[in-house]
């Protein structure tokens, strides 16, 4: 598959940047970091927040702007026309997720099309898929799957049981991290049916109601205004229906819905890098000391110059990944590494120079170099970091 | 005068299947079995000899030149159908030859009449062997500085000066010139290019011993040497301008070679690594170096398929970049990269010198390491490179 963008492409993107440069410019996500940034996290008794507070800030992100994507077909790009779906591919998907980058757009996308809807259109049922993914094609239900419970990366660590009762299950213990966990309607919970607790066998996957008894789920708040949720489940039952793939197979399943997530998200920190570089290369040109511009000073050039190369090869290899997916190559795990590796280190590069190049206003909240760093710094640390994933390449590399 | 392609390729096949020794139906493995011509011309093998005779005779050394200046008279495309054919066959090219990389095509471009039709057939017959001089002590990055002088003198002009890095001309016939023709002028345009007998008086080559050992780079001293004025090629004083377009062709040629070469040494590095940590598997237990050979394999990973995408967008018409800059810098860093990690790997054994105790592999991986210092600093540093790219890919100010 060419690395060339077909007319198509072209087009696709086009419209995708059009809408969301107009829609959701980097001023809705300073707008809705203002507004719900300082909100309090503790609730009511309810378990609740309150009625009155913004649904901008209860959800955490704008469903208005969720369900213009919707409309504009982009949140059901991937998946099958059957539910409703544009039935393209992770090449176009790129592209939208690149755009929703350059503005620091806050969606669900990862958590409800590529985590949990992933999970269900790779290893779901008919019944399963057809129950939810309709709805999510539309923007009306949000999705969030469940698998962390430490603060480093470890996908197969899981001390959440699932233990038979019946013919169905109870689930059992805590899951933090959860990507918009605090306002989905349904959950995919990673839980242990065999094994030891950092086995990679024995791990299955359950459909579960987010407000199903037993859940109580926490608002966590990161440094980059997104959402996340700690979720406790407290003997929560399921039955034999809310297994999603194969019991105690569930790894294998995991693996490939986090390798296809970290590639879409490496596409989102690099629509990011490509913004913050363009920004600094701007204000290299218009910054004036000592009666020139500081862009004409060759260390500064060459700086410039460095994070262009860096970022042209990563966005080379972000491409090459997308369609790795589409062509079902048995070689995405190792490309979803490259990818997560290099763009975890170059966004991360830029995001700091480009503070640095800034000089003083570079760390004022009113310039929004500072979101970008923010973002990087998270980003880093979803689905594994840098060196995480370079280890895991050089495991399946055999050496 | 056009003829059907498959025809063409018909005839083509045929005329190598007669013409082409089955010995010439090999790849090209090491730098010994080039043939470079020239007078002085040395043939690994009698049937180097006749397949660069069959195909200077047929023009096929530079395919797409005129006829009338002994070249093949081919279409584009029917070069391409040529090439095609010997990659079939597994034909070897039979002359690598910077007169026909660089110089030639600059005088097709710049030449007089009697200029080409003097120095392009001997080129296509591999009889000539040609030299830059280009690089001056005192004129590296600053080309444009150089000092070399040719002074007018009744049908002649009198050169005096030193060119450096001049690779082969202890072996070449003829030498590309860079002179300066008017030292009152800017430096840009005091400059013209002259076309030299390294056979004439006055004419002095030492070769250059690098950090590496043994090199084809030389010195050449040019003493009160008598040059027709007639050789001047392009204007005078306009040599700059056929400098440029001389460099051009050159970083055009790098590609090509780089494009043609087998990969050295992909796969190997963490192979060798394994070997010698004395495992059949891993993980390698320095987690450091592991980590080193991880990120020199994954950029290498993005810089291929950067190249790749680079070559699709020129394919579809897209205006090129200016990613040669962009290919240079990377391609030469992660080369040395390479070559540095190789040596670590292996840890002493990895340093031996001229000593047969240690195995070719490694005695060959601590010359490739020390000569790869300079991939970084000939053919326009890397610091030029990042000059480049931050003006003319990035607008930033001077």
């Amino acid at each position: 598959m060419s690395l060339v963008l077909t007319p198509e492409q072209e087009m696709l993107r086009h419209t995708a940047r059009e809408f969301i440069r107009a829609q959701a410019p980097i001023s809705h996500f300073r707008a809705l970091r203002d507004k719900c940034d300082s909100i309090d996290l503790s609730k009511g008794s309810s378990g609740k927040y309150s009625d009155s507070m913004d649904p901008l800030c209860s959800d955490g992100f704008s469903r208005e702007l969720w369900h213009a994507l919707a409309d504009l077909g982009l949140v059901g790009l991937l998946f099958p026309e059957e539910v409703g779906g544009m039935g393209l591919g992770f090449a176009e998907l790129g592209l939208v997720l690149e755009e929703l980058g350059v503005t620091l757009a806050v969606t669900p996308f990862m958590s409800t099309v590529l985590l949990s809807g992933g999970a269900l259109m790779l290893g779901g049922t008919a019944e399963q898929q057809q129950a939810l993914l309709p709805e999510v094609c539309t923007g009306e239900k949000i999705l969030a799957l469940a698998f962390q419970e430490g603060p480093r990366f470890a996908p197969y660590h899981c001390a959440t049981t699932a233990q038979t009762s019946g013919t169905g299950f109870v689930l059992q213990g805590e899951k933090v991290f959860v990507l918009d966990g605090h306002c989905c309607d349904q959950l995919v919970v990673v839980a242990r049916t065999s094994g030891q607790a950092s086995a990679r066998d024995g791990l299955t996957l359950f459909l579960v109601d987010a407000n199903a008894p037993g859940i109580t789920r926490t608002r966590t708040r990161l440094v980059d205004s997104r959402n996340a949720a700690r979720i406790r489940l407290e003997q929560v039952s399921v039955d034999s229906t809310a297994v999603v793939g194969e019991l105690g197979r569930g790894a294998d399943l995991l693996d490939q819905v986090l390798d296809r997530a970290t590639i879409a998200l490496s596409s989102e920190m690099l629509g990011s890098a490509q913004e913050v570089f363009e920004r600094t290369i701007a204000y290299l040109k218009e910054r004036k000391q000592y009666g020139v511009p500081i862009g004409s000073f060759q260390a500064l050039k060459h700086r410039a110059a460095q994070l262009y190369g860096e970022l042209e090869l990563a966005r080379s290899a972000v491409l090459d990944a997308l369609r790795g997916v589409d062509e079902a190559r048995a070689e995405v795990p190792k490309l979803a590494s490259i990818v997560k590796a290099q763009l975890s280190d170059v966004y991360l590069h830029i995001a700091n120079e480009s503070i640095q190049m800034h000089g003083g206003i570079g760390v004022t909240d009113e310039l929004d170099i500072g979101f970008f760093l923010k973002r990087a710094k998270v980003c880093e640390q979803t689905f594994g970091d840098a060196a995480w994933h370079r280890r895991r390449y050089a495991t399946l590399e055999g050496y | 005068m056009t003829r059907a392609p498959e025809t063409f390729r018909a005839e083509v096949r045929e005329w190598l299947e007669q013409n082409c020794p089955p010995a010439m139906r090999t790849r090209i493995i090491s730098d010994a079995e080039e043939v470079w011509g020239g007078r002085r011309a040395t043939f690994p093998h009698p049937d180097a000899k006749v397949w660069l005779e069959r195909m200077g005779a047929k023009g096929w050394t530079a395919p797409t030149w005129p006829k009338v200046y002994g070249g093949g008279g081919l279409t584009r495309e029917e070069a391409r159908i040529l090439q095609e054919e010997m990659n079939r066959l597994g034909c070897r090219r039979p002359l690598a030859s910077l007169g026909i990389w660089m110089f030639g095509p600059v005088l097709l471009e710049s030449g007089t009449e009697a200029q080409k039709l003097e120095f392009l057939p001997p080129m296509v017959r591999g009889e000539t062997r040609w030299c830059q001089g280009f690089s001056e002590p005192g004129a590296g990055s600053d080309l444009a500085g150089l000092q070399m002088r040719a002074v007018r003198y009744g049908d002649d002009y009198i050169l005096d000066g030193q060119k450096v890095w001049t690779s082969h001309a202890n072996l070449a016939d003829w030498m590309f010139c860079l002179v300066r023709t008017d030292p009152s002028a800017p430096k840009h345009e005091g400059i013209s290019a002259i076309l030299v007998d390294m056979a004439s008086p006055g004419v002095s080559v030492r070769p250059i011993q690098l950090i590496s050992g043994a090199s084809p780079f030389c010195e050449a001293f040019l003493e009160n040497v008598r040059v027709p004025a007639a050789n001047i090629v392009g204007p005078l004083n306009g040599g700059w301008n056929i400098a440029r377009s001389v460099l051009q062709h050159e970083r055009g040629m790098i590609a090509q070679m780089r494009a043609d070469a087998p990969q050295q040494n992909v796969g190997k590095i963490e192979t060798t690594a394994l070997r010698y940590f004395g495992l059949t598997e891993g993980p390698l237990p320095d987690a450091s170096l592991r980590d080193r050979i991880t990120r020199l394999r994954m950029d290498e990973h993005s810089f291929t398929l950067t190249l790749k995408r680079s070559q699709e967008a020129a394919r579809a018409g897209k205006p090129p970049g200016n990613e040669t800059s962009l290919f240079k810098l990377y391609g030469m860093e992660l080369k040395k990269r390479r070559c540095e990690l190789m040596v670590d790997v292996m840890g002493l054994e990895g340093l031996g010198w001229e000593d047969p105790s240690f195995s070719v592999e490694s005695l060959d991986a601590t010359r490739q390491w020390l000569r790869s210092r300079a991939n970084s600093i000939e053919g326009g540093t890397s610091e030029i490179q990042l000059n480049i790219i931050a003006k003319r890919v990035l607008g930033l100010p001077d």
